[in-house]
């Protein structure tokens, strides 16, 4: 069992504050991925999480036992550090038997656990090496079997794949995920990368200026963002973004007329919104499409096209000069300055208020 | 004009294909003084040793230096003060050396691990005894510490109602070891609290993590990470404590006896004191093998931690 639940959280270096209040629930063997901007505060709260910081105010709790000022190797969780932290004159063997070592464990018990996770992880063959005698993916997995021979109620990952390079981090992303489903963990993780978010998670926490933003699966995350910060930080390319002005609404439908000259109705339940507040109409790259000239809602000005190969993604401009991605096929470019005439279904639209708040649930589920 | 040094090129590329030989002249030529420089400054005092060390010079019996031989060298090592300089210098070595690495990763590790108000000029206060000239530092302790009846020590054991002791009369070379120390343990401490920065914070929170109290991230994580520096250490202060000299002159002379005396000293009181240069100098080049015996073993055994690591 391994029920985490932090209440309140809050944690200031020097007077400022780094987490602002933070209430967030991990459950027995979710994958819990911890995702925002550089400085909001995802490691810090991982950090407190694993008690290498102090905590201001707030608790912690483990399995319904407070734990927010107990020393962190008496919490019962292991962490997987950035840098991996591997201890540099001890070889992987004893890297990996460090811990149990100092517990005291007995030595047998100790050689088929590290045995196991040596198993688990491929690191046989390498348990006589030191560290600096391994390649980079090579000790990030020992820093990962150091963290599976403790069994831990929950793994910590401090944006263990950063230090990688891009090859190698695909490889260790589904080595990851094959890895929880294999122990039946629990996990969180902390990263600044969306890919590794959608990909690993159950549950991603999006943070923000040390504020949840929004909890959920990554589906619920990209389909139904809860506000601007949200819907602008999960996909890429990145939402496009449409200021504008709200018309008649009812609980059906809302009016929505766009600065750059476009009136659209969207299927929303905006009841609340008063005519003619600002909004803004959020809508990705690929709900864009490109249709003949006089049948679309949007026409705008190409400026740069990036062409993968499999798809193309053309930055264009709107009358009202704001930028916005859309994605294409892959054989299709236009060229610079070219006139387009864009069509989206309004189904795909979100609609945020003055505040940056999603306006309601959209009616039809995305598919 | 291109044309023409493009001919010069030309015609001068056979010809110094034949003259490869002929044109490291020059290069030799402008080497040449600095290399004969330090060779007249390295043979000369050497040779003019090995040829003291064979005749018999005393500046007491002057013209009589007619060739004798190894005499000299049978003459000091068979000296009375030889053996007791021997393990002097040997005792000297190895306890400041053991006192200044020890106290050195204490006194470090101690500064590392705690932060407290005016940490900075208690870092300047442990260093600056290093910035003391050794004649200066040994008249202090002489005079000021040790001294049995103006001495701080002598006052604290008056205080408890003890015989002030006299330590460089009754314990010369432990008195000797102690200003040594004193003088060292700053360097010790300077190399090796930065290289404590050095160590990684995240090994540190992992093996807190790994549930590894203060004392086991110092035994297996913080004297590991040293070893390095404090082979650094032990070669440098081997180095200069081979030669210790002012500390003793200052304070013992060598005495009582030969209690306090080193090599050093011993050959300083032969050359200087019995006017005997022609052993001092067999005395010298004894010292010379010693120190590059004691060297080669550094080496050996410190010089492979250096680079393996």
């Amino acid at each position: 069992m391994a029920d985490l639940k932090i209440r309140n959280l809050k944690k200031g270096f020097d007077g400022t504050a780094i987490i602002k209040g933070i209430d967030l629930d991990v459950r027995d063997r979710e994958f819990v991925v911890f995702v925002g901007p550089s400085g909001c505060g995802k490691s810090t709260l991982l950090r407190l999480i694993a008690g290498l910081e102090e905590v201001t105010s707030g608790t912690i709790e483990l399995d319904g036992k407070d734990i927010t000022d107990m020393a962190p190797a008496k919490r019962d969780l292991a962490m997987v550090f950035q840098t991996y932290a591997l201890y540099p004159h001890m070889t992987v063997g004893k890297n990996l038997s460090f811990a149990l070592d100092l517990a005291g464990v007995a030595k047998s018990e100790v050689k088929e656990k590290v045995q196991n996770a040596a198993r688990i992880l491929e690191l046989e063959p390498l348990l006589e090496r030191k560290p600096k005698q391994l390649s980079g993916g090579q000790r990030q997995r020992v820093a990962i079997g150091r963290a599976i021979v403790r069994n831990p109620k929950i793994f910590l990952f401090d944006e263990p794949l950063s230090n990688l390079d891009a090859a190698l981090r695909v490889q260790t992303r589904l080595e990851l995920a094959r890895l929880h489903q294999e122990l039946q963990a629990t996990m969180i993780y902390v990263t600044h990368d969306q890919v590794e978010a959608m990909t690993l998670a159950d549950k991603v926490v999006v943070l923000n200026g040390g504020r949840v933003e929004q909890v959920g699966s990554p589906m619920e995350l990209y389909h139904q963002p809860a506000n601007l910060f949200v819907a602008g930080f999960l996909g890429t390319p990145k939402m496009g973004f449409l200021r504008g002005q709200a018309g008649k609404a009812d609980g059906a439908a809302c009016e929505v007329k766009l600065e750059c000259g476009a009136q659209l109705s969207l299927p929303l339940a905006a009841g609340g919104l008063a005519a003619g507040s600002p909004v803004t109409l959020g809508v990705r790259p690929e709900h864009f499409n490109i249709v003949p000239a006089g049948q679309g809602q949007l026409r705008v000005i190409a400026d740069v096209s990036e062409r993968l190969g499999s798809d193309t993604y053309c930055h264009v401009r709107t009358a009202s000069k704001e930028m916005l991605t859309i994605r294409v096929r892959g054989d299709f470019a236009p060229r610079a300055g070219e006139t387009l005439e864009l069509a989206f279904d309004p189904a795909h639209c979100h609609l945020f208020d003055a505040d940056g708040q999603a306006i309601a649930k959209r009616l039809q589920q995305a598919a | 004009m291109t044309t023409s040094t493009l001919d010069t090129h030309l015609k001068s590329a056979p010809a110094a294909a034949g003259g490869k030989r002929r044109s490291l002249k020059p290069g030799w030529f402008l080497v040449s003084p600095s290399v004969a420089l330090l060779l007249l400054w390295m043979i000369i005092p050497l040779g003019m040793t090995i040829y003291f060390s064979l005749i018999r010079y005393n500046l007491l019996y002057p013209g009589e230096n007619q060739f004798v031989g190894l005499e000299n060298f049978e003459y000091f090592l068979t000296d009375a003060g030889f053996m007791p300089g021997a393990l002097n210098t040997l005792a000297l070595v190895g306890s400041v050396l053991l006192i200044s690495v020890v106290f050195g990763v204490l006194i470090a590790a101690l500064l590392e691990a705690c932060e407290f108000w005016g940490r900075g000029i208690v870092r300047v206060l442990l260093i600056s005894p290093f910035f003391i000239m050794p004649t200066v530092s040994a008249l202090v302790w002489k005079n000021l510490i040790f001294h049995p009846v103006s001495g701080i020590l002598a006052a604290i054991w008056k205080f408890f109602g003890a015989q002030p002791v006299d330590w460089l009369a009754q314990h010369p070379l432990l008195s000797i070891i102690f200003i040594v120390s004193w003088q060292w343990l700053p360097f010790a401490i300077l190399i090796l609290m930065t290289a404590m920065q050095s160590l990684d914070q995240d090994q540190k929170e992992a093996a807190r993590l790994d549930g590894a109290g203060p004392i086991a991230i110092f035994w297996h994580l913080t004297l590991p990470h040293l070893a390095r520096p404090i082979a650094v250490v032990v070669m440098i202060e081997t180095i200069f404590l081979l030669s210790v000299f002012a500390e003793i002159f200052t304070t013992t002379s060598g005495g009582p006896g030969f209690e306090s005396t080193n090599l050093a000293y011993l050959i300083y009181n032969h050359a200087l004191l019995q006017f005997d240069v022609g052993m001092a100098s067999a005395g010298g080049l004894i010292a010379v093998v010693i120190a590059n015996l004691a060297a080669i073993v550094l080496i050996r055994m410190i010089g492979k931690n250096l680079t393996n690591q």
